[in-house]
């Protein structure tokens, strides 16, 4: 917290030197180790250090791959192979990239949805959700611009599907979808120009995490009782109480990462980007990454292509939106009855979305039920489990977030931090 | 607002019994291929600690020699490859592979096109250990043309671009069968179950059971004693498609040996380290919780 005063006391004559002109020493100890965090924070707390650890895995390896990578369509697709083949460890840092994109997002939803349950967004934290809310748009755009390196077959129809989307905007789309391709077709100067971006919105990124991270240690941590730190009883130095915890989930997630970079590397991965990019043949069934899925089911939930675009980006804009679509006094959903429900709600039709995504829209639900044609779709299809599942989601923050928060009756909530966890201790012991 | 609660509790149950129905019951797409299966011995490099058989893999590059290099092509694979590490022709007395002399001989036994450095006329020379393997077509509208306009896909990392891999190539050429009556096949193309495609328009039958997999241009390729295997094995269909499948699964990953290797290690150790971490969490915790 900003109010925390510096309690770093430089020992050592160069240290005192250093921080009479810069004090990056004395930074660090405040923000790392003596930095006050609430001491009811449970193991949900610790995505925030995990997601720390995936954007450097990620651009560690990525500036390795870009030693290697040839951004070219003649050459991509063979210089990804070679990677994998002839550059010593090659086969491992590519894994880890391709991989660690899948593991970086299961990181942020669950983060996201922490953030959701205990009410971070909420005052004073409305900048620091803003932020995060930049670096997952980023996030995005950095991962569909990466899936397009390999140039394999995924990789180009994906490009050509999502950059098209931006030509269904009346009237400006057309020019806009020109100059962003480079060309009027993905070809060699989008590849060239996704390869360029792809490396400069990692640090775009970790630029945003410095803020996120600054924004976090001027308003503190929020905690699972969402009641702010009243005194130093309710607190512990983040080092090493929350480092050593922080390390415990981080050496466990390592462990789920190389389950899959080791055992099942290709299993998050499309078989047909092992196919190199053909603008003549087109998959029968193109579909992003599965991080991706949820937001590209609402994307053909809409049965206007442009209205699409609407919803799709409308439904990250309403993250943005989220602290004062609010209206709950109440921080965190353990003390709100009601709301909890529509949390637990809101993840399943998330979840459920992304499956939809993955299916064919027109396919039957469940087979063989009789069902009828409305607004161009079988009510018994994909495609309107899709459209039910979009409205919830947009339902979720529009109407129920605002309406439930004024009508909830919400639980007593402790009165501090302290008074939280002792009542747990009682609890357990019974 | 004890109803919203209910309400909130109906809605939860509602939507996740629809999810789960939706997922039990995966949308079958019209026609479909059938299910790839493995050969009835099964592949030796499946399972976290699944290994390259190296006899087989070595049976498996004379089937591809001998049959599958006629059409297609594997631009990825040099044949210093099959002397690498966990490769068909691995011998560790040479460690690097362009000293192995059977690669070297495999290598000479190819011709390969190049530039006369004195003279700047193109020539054909003797493959070395280093060159890639040549493609039997120079383009792709020569494949094309030899092979009734469809090209014939590279091989050098078939088994990761395919559903179900491996098995997949052992379904497809074990597979081959006469198409169902009713099921109209034009000339040149052949039925085979595992080749996904849909073939509704082709179907003159029961427009709910339009049988599965497709057509495509390649004629069943091996049929039993057509390889002799060097060692002995039986030359059977079964033999043939299975050994040529482990051929291509080890040029698709090359390093899957290493990878699962490295991967216990880093998991043994990742275990290790969380134990001691969990520890540390434990003794430095107490008495705050």
């Amino acid at each position: 917290m900003s109010d925390h005063p510096s309690t770093y006391v430089p020992k050592t004559g160069i240290e005192k030197w250093l921080d009479s002109r810069l004090p990056i020493v004395r930074l660090a100890y405040d923000s790392f180790v003596d930095y006050p965090t609430p001491k009811n924070l449970n193991y949900w707390w610790t995505f925030g250090g995990i997601l720390s650890v995936c954007l450097a895995v990620q651009i560690i390896t990525g500036i390795i791959l870009a030693m290697h990578y040839t951004p070219h369509i003649d050459y991509a697709f063979n210089s990804v192979e070679r990677i994998m083949r002839d550059v010593n460890y090659g086969w491992l840092i590519r894994y880890v990239h391709a991989n660690g994109a899948s593991m970086f997002f299961f990181a942020v939803y669950v983060h996201m949805l922490r953030g959701l349950y205990y009410g971070s967004y909420k005052a004073p934290r409305e900048v620091l959700w803003i932020l995060g809310c930049i670096i997952f748009f980023l996030m995005i755009a950095t991962a569909f611009m990466g899936y397009v390196l390999p140039w394999g077959q995924m990789s180009f129809h994906g490009a050509v599907v999502i950059t098209n989307l931006i030509g269904s905007i009346p009237v400006i789309g057309t020019p806009i979808l020109t100059w962003l391709q480079g060309g009027f077709a993905v070809d060699q100067a989008t590849l060239n120009r996704f390869f360029s971006l792809h490396y400069l919105l990692p640090f775009v990124i970790a630029g945003v995490v410095i803020l996120h991270i600054w924004a976090l240690h001027v308003s503190g941590q929020n905690n699972p009782a969402g009641v702010e730190i009243k005194s130093k009883e309710d607190t512990v130095p983040f080092t090493p109480y929350a480092t050593v915890k922080d390390g415990v989930a981080i050496i466990a997630f390592l462990f789920l990462f190389s389950v899959f970079v080791f055992f099942m590397p290709n299993s998050l991965g499309h078989a047909d980007n092992y196919i190199q990019a053909n603008p003549l043949v087109t998959p029968a069934h193109i579909v992003p990454e599965w991080y991706l899925l949820t937001f590209y089911a609402i994307l053909r939930a809409i049965p206007d292509k442009f209205l699409g675009v609407v919803a799709m980006f409308g439904a990250i804009a309403v993250i943005f939106a989220l602290p004062w679509l609010d209206t709950s006094k109440v921080k965190s959903m353990r003390y709100r009855p009601v709301m909890r429900w529509f949390f637990v709600i809101f993840v399943v039709v998330c979840l459920g979305l992304g499956w939809c995504g993955a299916q064919l829209p027109d396919a039957q639900v469940i087979p063989g039920f009789p069902s009828f044609n409305l607004i161009d779709g079988q009510l018994n299809s994909y495609l309107w489990l899709t459209r039910l599942f979009t409205l919830y989601y947009f339902a979720f923050f529009l109407f129920i977030m605002p309406w439930i928060g004024l009508k909830e009756d919400p639980l007593p909530v402790p009165a501090s931090i302290s008074e939280a966890v002792l009542a747990e201790h009682n609890k357990k012991k019974g | 607002m004890k109803s919203l609660k209910t309400i909130g509790l109906k809605t939860v149950g509602a939507l996740i019994a629809a999810t789960v129905m939706a997922s039990a019951v995966p949308a079958l797409a019209a026609g479909g291929a059938q299910h790839a299966h493995e050969p009835k011995e099964g592949f030796s490099f499946t399972g976290p600690f699944g290994t390259y058989d190296q006899a087989q893999l070595q049976r498996g590059y004379k089937v591809y020699r001998e049959v599958c290099a006629a059409c297609h092509s594997m631009n990825l694979l040099s044949f210093r490859n099959l002397g690498e590490k966990d490769g068909p022709f691995y011998d560790p007395k040479f460690k690097n592979p362009n000293d192995n002399p059977v690669v070297k001989q495999i290598a000479s036994e190819f011709e390969v096109a190049d530039i006369d450095s004195e003279t700047g006329d193109a020539i054909t020379r003797k493959a070395t250990t280093s060159d890639r393997f040549p493609a039997p077509f120079p383009n792709t509208a020569a494949a094309a043309a030899s092979n009734g306009g469809a090209v014939p896909p590279d091989l050098s990392v078939i088994t990761k671009a395919r559903h179900g891999g491996a098995s997949y190539v052992y379904s497809l050429l074990t597979g081959y069968k006469a198409p169902p009556a009713g099921l109209k096949i034009a000339e040149g193309q052949h039925y085979n179950p595992y080749f996904p495609g849909d073939l509704t328009s082709a179907w003159s039958g029961d427009h709910k059971h339009v049988p599965a997999g497709g057509v495509l241009a390649m004629a069943p390729p091996l049929s039993a004693g057509q390889v002799t295997f060097d060692d002995g094995r039986e030359s059977t269909l079964s033999h043939q498609a299975a050994d040529v499948a482990a051929f291509l699964e080890w040029a698709g990953e090359p390093k899957a040996t290493l990878r699962k290797k490295t991967g216990v290690a880093v998991l043994a150790y990742l275990l290790l380290f969380f134990g001691l971490t969990y520890a540390s969490y434990r003794m430095v915790w107490r008495g705050k919780h």
